[in-house]
C-alpha cells in the first residue's frame, strides 16, 4: 500500500500522457456527434493522423534534411507533423461526410469501414517505414518527437524543490505542449457548444435535423463541417500517441485501434461534455494504468484490471438511461442521416 | 427575365423501386470501380503492374488445394457471424458486439477442450456447442435486456461488450497458457485431436473444412427461414419498421428485443465455436480478429439475407486471402489487405446510394444572354 502512495504522482504523470490521447480523440468524436454523426471510424482516423504526422516528419528530417546535410528546423518539424495529421484525419472525416451525408449510407457501416481502412493504411505505411529504417521499431524522428515532449525545465526543477515528495513541478509542467492544447481545445468546444450562436445552431443539428433544417439551418454544411473538423481534432490524438506517448517511432500493434475506441468510451463518459472529458481522460488514464503500480500482480489479475475502463463507461451509460435527465443525453439523431425528402 | 433562384446543378429523387438486373449491375460497376483505385493506389505505391497484382490474388485464393479450402472455411466462418447479425439489425438493432459475442464461445470451447479431454466426445461436443451458444446468447441478451427495459443506447453498450470479451480472453490466455510463460495457449490436444470438429467422427484432416461448410450452410438455411416464414421472425421486421406500429399490434416489443438479441449473440457464440473447434484449435484474443466488425458491413450489404451473406463474404475472403498473398509474393506487409478491403467496401457502401435514388442533372439551359 505505501509502495502504492509513494508512486502514486508516477502513475499521475503516465496517466495524463495516456489521457491526452483518449482527450483529443474524444474531442473530435463529441464535435462530430453533437451534429448527429456517430463517427464509429474514431480508431481509424486516429491512424491516418498517427501515421501522417510520422510519415511527413520522416520524409523532412530522415530523407530531405540527411541528403542535404542540414539539421532539421523545429518549427518546419512541428508545424509540418501538426498539419499533415490534421489534415490526413480531415480526410478521413470527409469520406465519413461524403458518404453518410451525400450518399446517405449507413454511419456504423461507413465508420467500421473507415477503422478498416484506416488501420490497414497506418499499419502499412508504418511498416513500410520501419522496413525503410531498418527493422520493427527502427523508425525514429527524433528532432519532432523531442519538440512534441518539450517543456519548460527550470519551471520544473524550481516548483519540484518548493513542493518535495509531491514533485507538483513534474505533475502540473513537465509535459509537451499539445497536452495543454488538448485542454484548451476542450475549453474551446465548451464555449461554442454553450455561448456561440453556431454552437446552437449545431446542437439543433444533432437534436432535430428536420427543425434545424426549417428554421433555415443548413444541415448539410453543419454536419460536414463539424465532422472534419472534429475527424483533424481526433487525429491529433494519433499524432500525440505517435510522437509522445511511444516517442516518435510506430510499432504495428493494434494500440492506436484499442485506443480509438477507448475515445469513443471516454464520449459517453463524459455524457458528451467536452470539460467532463478532460478529467475523464485523466481517470480512464489512472485505471488503465493501476495495475502497473499495485504490487505483486499476476498477469491474468492485470487483465481483469485492463477491463475496468470499460466496465464503468458501461456503468455511466447505464446511468445515463436509468436518469434519464435531459442534459446527460445523447444528441437525439445520433446516428442517423437525415433526409429532407423522408420526413 | 431570369428567376432570382436559381435551378441547382442536379437533383435526387427516390427511386420507385429498381428492376433486379439493374440493381446488381450498379453495384458490379462499383466492385469494379473499386479494384481500379485499389489497383491505382497499389501501383502508385509499390510501382507493380496491376494486373500481375490481381494474378497473384487469385493464386493466393485458388493457387493449390489447401488454399481454396482455407479461403472457403473462412468465407464460411464470417457468414456465420454475418447471419448472427441478421435477426438484430433486421430490428434495427444495431448489435456491434459480434466480437464480444463470438470470442465468449470460443472460450467456452475451448475450456471444454483443455479441461476435459477425457469426457465422451458426444458429450464433449454437447458441451462445446451448448456451453458456447449458451454464453454467447447472454452475451446478446445482457444490452438487449437494458435496451428494452431503459432504452440504453444498444450501439455503445454493445461495444464496450466486446471490450470486455477481450480482457476475459487475455485473462483465460494467461491461465491456460501452454507452453508456460508463453502467453499463448498453443494448439489445443494438437496430438489427440480431441474436440476437433473434424475427429468427431474420425474423419481426416480435410473433414474439419467440409463441416463448416455443412454447418454453416445449414445455419444460413434455418436463419433464413426463421425470418421469413416465423411469426416470430415477422414481429421481428415489423419492430425493425416501426416500434409504434408494433406497440399498436399487440406484438410485446420488449421480448422480441431480449429474444432476438439472445439468438443472435446466440449463433455468434456458436461461430465463435467453429472457430476454435474447426479452424484454429486454440483461443486467443485474435480468434474473432475485426472478423466481428466486418461481418456488420457483411450483413447490412447483403440487407439481411444469409445466401447473399455468402457472396460478399466470399468478394471480401477473396480481397483479404489475395492480398496476404500479394504481401508474400511482391514483400509488401500484410496489411495492405485491409487497405484494399477498405477501398472497396467504400466503394460498395457508396453505390447502394444510385440503387435507391436517381440523379437528374439539370438540363442545359437556353437563355445564354
Amino acid at each position: 500500500m505505501l509502495q502504492f502512495l509513494t508512486s502514486f504522482p508516477s502513475l499521475l504523470h503516465s496517466a495524463v500522457i495516456f489521457g491526452t490521447v483518449i482527450m483529443l480523440g474524444a474531442l473530435g468524436e463529441i464535435l462530430a456527434e453533437k451534429g448527429g454523426n456517430l463517427n464509429l471510424g474514431v480508431p481509424g482516423i486516429m491512424y491516418f493522423g498517427g501515421i501522417a504526422g510520422l510519415a511527413s516528419t520522416f520524409m523532412y528530417e530522415n530523407v530531405y534534411c540527411a541528403n542535404a546535410g542540414k539539421t532539421p528546423s523545429v518549427v518546419i518539424c512541428v508545424v509540418l507533423c501538426l498539419v499533415c495529421s490534421f489534415a490526413a484525419a480531415a480526410f478521413g472525416g470527409l469520406i465519413f461526410s461524403v458518404l453518410t451525408t451525400t450518399l446517405r449510407a449507413n454511419q456504423n457501416v461507413t465508420g467500421l469501414t473507415i477503422t478498416i481502412l484506416g488501420s490497414g493504411v497506418g499499419n502499412f505505411f508504418g511498416g513500410s517505414l520501419n522496413k525503410l529504417a531498418g527493422g520493427v521499431g527502427q523508425v525514429s524522428v527524433e528532432t519532432t518527437s523531442k519538440a512534441f515532449r518539450a517543456y519548460v525545465a527550470p519551471l520544473v526543477t524550481s516548483l519540484d524543490s518548493v513542493t518535495g515528495k509531491l514533485g507538483l513541478g513534474t505533475l502540473l509542467f513537465s509535459y509537451g505542449f499539445l497536452t495543454y492544447v488538448a485542454i484548451v481545445i476542450a475549453i474551446v468546444l465548451w464555449y461554442f457548444f454553450k455561448k456561440t450562436r453556431t454552437g446552437l445552431c449545431l446542437r439543433s443539428v444533432g437534436e432535430n435535423p428536420g427543425t434545424a433544417d426549417a428554421a433555415g439551418i443548413s444541415v448539410t454544411k453543419y454536419k460536414y463541417l463539424s465532422t472534419i473538423i472534429g475527424a483533424g481534432i481526433s487525429g491529433l490524438g494519433g499524432t500525440y500517441y505517435v510522437m509522445v506517448y511511444i516517442r516518435g517511432t510506430w510499432e504495428n500493434q493494434k494500440t492506436i485501434e484499442s485506443l480509438g475506441w477507448l475515445a469513443v468510451a471516454l464520449v459517453i463518459f463524459a455524457t458528451w461534455k467536452p470539460i467532463r472529458s478532460i478529467w475523464g481522460a485523466y481517470l480512464f488514464g489512472v485505471l488503465y494504468w493501476a495495475y502497473f503500480y499495485i504490487p505483486n500482480l499476476t498477469r491474468s489479475s492485470q487483465e481483469i484490471f485492463k477491463m475496468i475502463p470499460y466496465i464503468v463507461t458501461l456503468g455511466v451509460l447505464l446511468m445515463v438511461s436509468f436518469r434519464r435527465k435531459k442534459e446527460d443525453q445523447p444528441p437525439a439523431s445520433l446516428g442517423q442521416s437525415y433526409f429532407r425528402e423522408e420526413r | 427575365m431570369h428567376s432570382t433562384s436559381k435551378e441547382p446543378l442536379f437533383h435526387i429523387s427516390k427511386r420507385d423501386g429498381i428492376s433486379r438486373p439493374k440493381a446488381w449491375g450498379i453495384r458490379l460497376i462499383s466492385v469494379l470501380l473499386g479494384l481500379l483505385v485499389s489497383g491505382i493506389v497499389v501501383f502508385l505505391i509499390v510501382k507493380l503492374n496491376p494486373v500481375s497484382v490481381y494474378v497473384s490474388m487469385f493464386l493466393g485464393n485458388f493457387g493449390n488445394k489447401g488454399r481454396t479450402w482455407n479461403m472457403v472455411r473462412d468465407m464460411m466462418i464470417l457468414t456465420c457471424i454475418a447471419v448472427g447479425l441478421a435477426p438484430a439489425f433486421k430490428m434495427r438493432f444495431w448489435n456491434i458486439g459480434a466480437e464480444g459475442q463470438m470470442l465468449v464461445g470460443g472460450i467456452v470451447t475451448a475450456f471444454f477442450m483443455i479441461k476435459c479431454p477425457t469426457m465422451n466426445p458426444v458429450l464433449l461436443f454437447i458441451c462445446m456447442i451448448v456451453g458456447s451458444i449458451a454464453l454467447g446468447g447472454i452475451w446478446g441478451l445482457i444490452p438487449g435486456f437494458f435496451k428494452a427495459q431503459w432504452n440504453t443506447n444498444e450501439t455503445l453498450f454493445t461495444l464496450m461488450m466486446n471490450y470486455i470479451a477481450i480482457q476475459f480472453t487475455s485473462f483465460c490466455v494467461s491461465k491456460w497458457e501452454n507452453p508456460f510463460g508463453s502467453n499463448t495457449v498453443g494448439i489445443i490436444n494438437s496430438k489427440t485431436k480431441i474436440g476437433w470438429i473434424g475427429n468427431m467422427f474420425k474423419a481426416g484432416y480435410n473433414s474439419d473444412f467440409a463441416w463448416t461448410v455443412v454447418i454453416v450452410l445449414a445455419v444460413c438455411v434455418l436463419v433464413y427461414v426463421y425470418m421469413t416464414y416465423t411469426k416470430q421472425g415477422y414481429e421481428i421486421s415489423v419492430v425493425g419498421d416501426s416500434e409504434n406500429t408494433a406497440l399498436y399490434a399487440g406484438i410485446r416489443v420488449k421480448n422480441v428485443y431480449m429474444r432476438t438479441m439472445a439468438i443472435s449473440g446466440a449463433i455468434c457464440g456458436f461461430s465463435g465455436f467453429l472457430a476454435v473447434s474447426a479452424v484454429s484449435h486454440t483461443i486467443s484474443t485474435s480468434t474473432a480478429n475485426g472478423r466481428g466488425f466486418t461481418a456488420i458491413i457483411v450483413a447490412w450489404l447483403a440487407k439481411m439475407n444469409p445466401f447473399v451473406m455468402i457472396l460478399i463474404s466470399a468478394l471480401l475472403t477473396f480481397l483479404d486471402k489475395g492480398a496476404v498473398q500479394i504481401a508474400s509474393d511482391f514483400g509488401l506487409n500484410e496489411y495492405a489487405s485491409q487497405i484494399i478491403m477498405g477501398i472497396m467496401l467504400l466503394f460498395i457502401l457508396g453505390s447502394e446510394f444510385f440503387i435507391n435514388y436517381s440523379v437528374h442533372f439539370r438540363k442545359k439551359s437556353k437563355e445564354v444572354a
